[in-house]
């Protein structure tokens, strides 16, 4: 038997120069920035302040810088993918071998979905969903850190497929039967299964975090519909998390034990059945498309509020449209396959359910117009971004009520015009939602602003760049063009392809403009310093110092209306500026650090790395070291520290707010 | 700088408008229905959309903080009307394109046979890794990665897959449908004009997949029953054997004919696709299903 199962030296692809360019590139990043922080000594600092904190604050930063480094990646393999379409047309190969050319657009996929949209809206709940409910941290702070590092290992995993071995050539869906055994032998397959499940677990565990933090902890007087609209759309998304990531975890194992036992869910023979694998990962596929929009339909909501300097249009309406899309996204899941050759009664009932989900998509469209109707807009940054979602949005939902309708979708389904659609909701809806809220919360969490400058910069890229790359895949589509295709024989596809490789590159353009933003205010923050409340915000989170400190209300606040925050400024103008001394502050106790996230997060990718490769005996360590490590802390003797008043008063002091809630 | 813009635009015009090969220059009376259905649902949903994108740009612009013009609401923050102004429009829009869909669901729906007074020809398909095969059944040919069909009369298709998911697809003529191993799809399309159609795998079928396309020829009656006569002269027989050659993965592989096909052939690969030698193994009920 072999000690290292299917590793060895072939596994690396040293024939490949473009992997071997990458991983070397990636390896040579991650040893710099490792040597850098080993010189300067900053290993006891990242270690106590950060890697074992359980601060939701902290942890919502890591889970967002993971994202934007991912972002980094994912966005190298959509290039590469532009630039091979741009060249192979005619005869053309292009650059990229289809076994090559098939891993980027299964990474590109798995990566943007699992690890840039879902860390970056999970991230931003972190950060401010604690802040808004007026409370001092998540239910389960300590579970927060294990699922932030799971996440981590997840992405780890993913990353050394690029190194070591391959990863899988099936799509981001990994449908089988070419997912099974039979066809899909090599260990591709595997690191999209192992690094999935983990990250699975995580964000299954953030999900029930998230829904006893709302539902349990929020600030007294704070009833539900006093709630800010993004704590609402979290636990709608939070809801759906529980409800469905179970589903693509069931999906997957199942997935697993066809590959690695040889069962027979899935596979052609023995009466397995690939049209549930479809089925059971789209049931868990649409809900997730909501799980990442509806948290970025929250921040688009705290936005538009704040910059016009007014309450948000038909709150109730807003709470209602987001649970019903919480509701009716899990209803609607065959829209996916209406090429699967269903019944009429199905397809035009599944198509029907579609569309009703943009009716409430609809109502909030409207009532950000009303939000902004009789306001006083300032056009920062984040006002950008909601804008430039608010008119390409809706065409994006057009297309995608289009897709809705199945004799449309026959013809334009698995076609260039369905990656067109998926983008155009996507890109606008999420993706600059989040970078709305980065900028919107950038100030809160670290006290100073971002560049307006370089965000516009940045913002006209994005949304020129977008339009540029993506309009022309409708109509490459519209001519019959299908997605995936690694060189293709129709010339007349090739200007539009090349004109949406132009586009990817002024994306790339927005990218820079971000980095440069985000050095450049690093570089000046002091000139940047903010106070606790610098765009004249209406929720608790800016009732606060910037930064918070870990308990972030030395006092919790008492609320008596929605916009909290917003009402004791309307309400209270004497409460200006009251002076520290005067209040009263009890000790606070907040849980302790542990190491237990980073050490649990260490097995798991030991043993995801170990049944990737059929170490047997590695995974056996793998696993018991998780199990033991979680024991050893079940026994934990402390688990809380106690904050003196003092060193409460004394950053209150050094602090001051403009109110003192 | 307008000119560019304004060649791109007449460039995209045109290629939209009926020189192009794809799904908006339909040849047959299917994707002639689809397309319509296409423009009918986009222009309900443009009636809103545009006004939706005209009032959000300028909404923003005319309250902009510094327009002092503005009158400022700090307070506005619900009215009835505009409520339900808010949520009739989505509903009334969504009555009308779930209407249109619902209705055209079940008169388009693949099976379903295509009113005609001729009689349809019959092909059964067969997805394998990476090209298609062509089942004749009534005239007992078959032909790999080319497609003949006479104009003017319905085609009635029956679809398997010896291996992984793919889709069938003439853009052209009708959408897709899958096809999957162990079980049959069907689908219906006719070609009203003579030509040559684009024919493709719609559904990422692994490495072979760019070059999984074929070229279907809608071909004048009489030249197709020459086309039937001219095939059942030559080229080799289809069987068992000969079958399971073919199967072997292969790319890109030049279009051939066969001039027999072994009876029960079809409903042979779905029967056995992939099935074990393991007498354990028993027939998968989904394709039993068809056979009833």
């Amino acid at each position: 038997m072999n000690l290292l199962g299917k590793l060895d030296w072939s596994a690396i692809p040293f024939d490949q120069p473009i992997i071997m360019g990458a991983s070397g590139g990636m390896i040579l990043g991650i040893g710099a920035v490792l040597s850098w922080v080993l010189l300067k000594g900053y290993v006891p600092y990242l270690w106590r302040e950060w890697i074992t904190s359980v601060d939701h604050k902290r942890i919502g930063v890591m889970y967002i810088v993971l994202a934007l480094l991912m972002l980094l990646r994912g966005f190298s393999d959509a290039i590469m993918m532009r630039t091979q379409q741009a060249v192979a047309a005619g005869g053309a190969q292009g650059y990229l071998p289809p076994e090559h050319y098939d891993q980027i657009f299964t990474a590109h996929g798995t990566i943007m979905i699992f690890f840039v949209a879902m860390p970056l809206v999970i991230g931003m709940m972190n950060f401010a969903v604690p802040l808004q409910l007026g409370v001092r941290d998540v239910a389960f702070p300590t579970l927060n850190s294990v699922s932030f590092w799971l996440t981590a290992s997840a992405v780890l995993l993913i990353n050394v497929s690029l190194v070591v071995g391959e990863f899988a050539r099936t799509g981001w869906m990994a449908y089988p039967p070419l997912s099974e055994l039979q066809f899909s032998p090599g260990v591709g397959v595997d690191y999209y299964l192992w690094s999935l499940q983990i990250s699975g677990v995580g964000t299954l565990l953030t999900g029930i975090n998230f829904v006893t933090t709302i539902l349990k902890l929020r600030a007294p007087g704070m009833s539900l519909m006093r709630m800010p609209v993004f704590c609402w759309t979290a636990l709608a998304s939070s809801l759906m998390i529980v409800a469905v990531f179970p589903v693509l975890t069931a999906t997957f194992a199942m997935l697993l034990l066809d590959r690695y036992l040889g069962f027979h869910f899935f596979s052609l023979d023995a009466g397995g059945n690939p049209m549930m694998y479809v089925n059971l990962f789209w049931i868990w596929g649409h809900p997730e498309v909501y799980i990442l929009v509806l948290p970025a339909f929250g921040i688009f909501s705290e936005v538009s509020a704040t910059f016009s300097g007014k309450p948000l249009f038909g709150y109730r309406s807003m709470v209602a449209a987001t649970m019903a899309i919480c509701i009716l996204s899990m209803l609607v899941w065959l829209h996916h396959f209406f090429t699967m050759g269903a019944s009429a009664n199905v397809n035009a009932f599944f198509g029907v359910m579609s569309m009703l989900i943009g009716l409430p998509t609809g109502v909030k469209i409207f009532n950000w117009v009303f939000t902004m109707y009789g306001g006083r807009v300032r056009f920062t940054v984040p006002v950008l971004w909601l804008i430039g979602f608010m008119v390409t949005f809706v065409l994006g939902g057009l297309t995608g009520v289009l897709l809705a309708v199945p004799p449309v979708d026959w013809q334009v389904h698995n076609s260039m015009f369905l990656i067109a659609h998926f983008h155009h909701v996507i890109i606008p809806g999420v993706l600059f939602g989040l970078f709305a809220g980065y900028t919107y919360w950038f100030p809160k969490a670290f006290g100073f602003a971002l560049d307006e400058r370089w965000g516009k910069a940045a913002f006209w890229c994005w949304f020129i760049g977008f339009h540029l790359a993506f309009m022309p895949l409708y109509v490459v589509g519209l001519m019959g063009m299908t997605r995936r295709m690694q060189h293709y024989d129709n010339l007349a596809w090739q200007p539009w392809l090349l004109v949406a490789g132009a586009g990817a590159v002024i994306i790339l353009a927005g990218i820079v403009c971000q980095a440069v933003q985000l050095v450049v205010s690093i570089r000046t923050r002091d000139r940047r310093r903010v106070t606790g409340d610098p765009w004249n915000g209406r929720t608790l989170e800016w009732s606060t110092a910037s930064p918070p400190p870990a308990w972030n209300f030395a006092v919790l606040p008492h609320v008596s209306d929605k916009d909290a925050f917003w009402s004791t400024k309307q309400h209270a103008p004497a409460a200006r500026l009251q002076p520290a001394q005067a209040r009263a502050y009890k000790p606070i106790e907040m849980p302790s650090n542990s190491p237990i996230g980073f050490v649990n997060a260490f097995f798991a990718v030991i043993f995801g790395f170990a049944l990737i490769w059929h170490i047997w005996w590695l995974a056996v360590v793998g696993a018991l070291g998780g199990f033991v490590s979680i024991l050893a802390f079940a026994f934990r003797r402390t688990d809380e520290i106690e904050i003196p008043p003092e060193q409460i008063a004394q950053f209150d002091r050094a602090h001051p707010t403009e109110f003192a809630a | 700088m307008r000119y560019p813009a304004l060649s791109a635009l007449l460039a995209g015009v045109m290629t939209l408008g009926g020189c192009s090969e794809g799904v908006l220059d339909p040849k047959g009376p299917v994707a002639a229905a689809e397309r319509l259905i296409m423009f009918n649902s986009t222009a309900i949903m443009l009636a809103i959309v545009i006004p939706t994108m005209i009032a959000t740009l300028g909404t923003a612009y005319w309250f902009r903080a510094s327009n002092k013009r503005a009158r400022y609401l700090p307070d506005f923050e619900y009215s009835g009307r505009l409520e339900l102004l808010v949520w009739s429009i989505p509903i009334m829009t969504v009555i009308l394109v779930g209407g249109v869909a619902w209705v055209s669901t079940y008169d388009l729906d693949p099976p379903k046979a295509i009113a005609s007074a001729e009689k349809p020809v019959r092909i059964q398909v067969v997805a394998l890794d990476w090209k298609w095969l062509f089942i004749y059944p009534d005239e007992g040919i078959a032909a790999v990665n080319q497609l003949t069909v006479p104009v003017g009369t319905p085609i009635s298709f029956e679809l398997t897959s010896a291996g992984v998911m793919n889709s069938f697809f003439v853009p052209q003529l009708a959408g897709q449908i899958y096809t999957m191993a162990g079980m049959a799809t069907r689908l219906n399309l006719q070609a009203d004009h003579t030509g040559t159609y684009r024919g493709m795998s719609a559904n990422y079928s692994g490495a072979g997949f760019s070059d999984m396309h074929f070229n279907v020829e809608a071909v004048p009656a009489e030249n197709y029953a020459a086309w039937v006569a001219a095939t059942r002269g030559n080229g080799p027989v289809l069987d068992e054997q000969t079958y399971s050659t073919l199967a072997k993965p292969s790319q890109a592989v030049a279009p051939f004919s066969y001039r027999t096909v072994a009876p029960g052939l079809f409903s042979g690969i779905v029967r056995t696709a992939m099935q074990s030698g393991d007498p354990l193994c028993v027939t998968d009920i989904a394709s039993e299903r068809i056979e009833r």
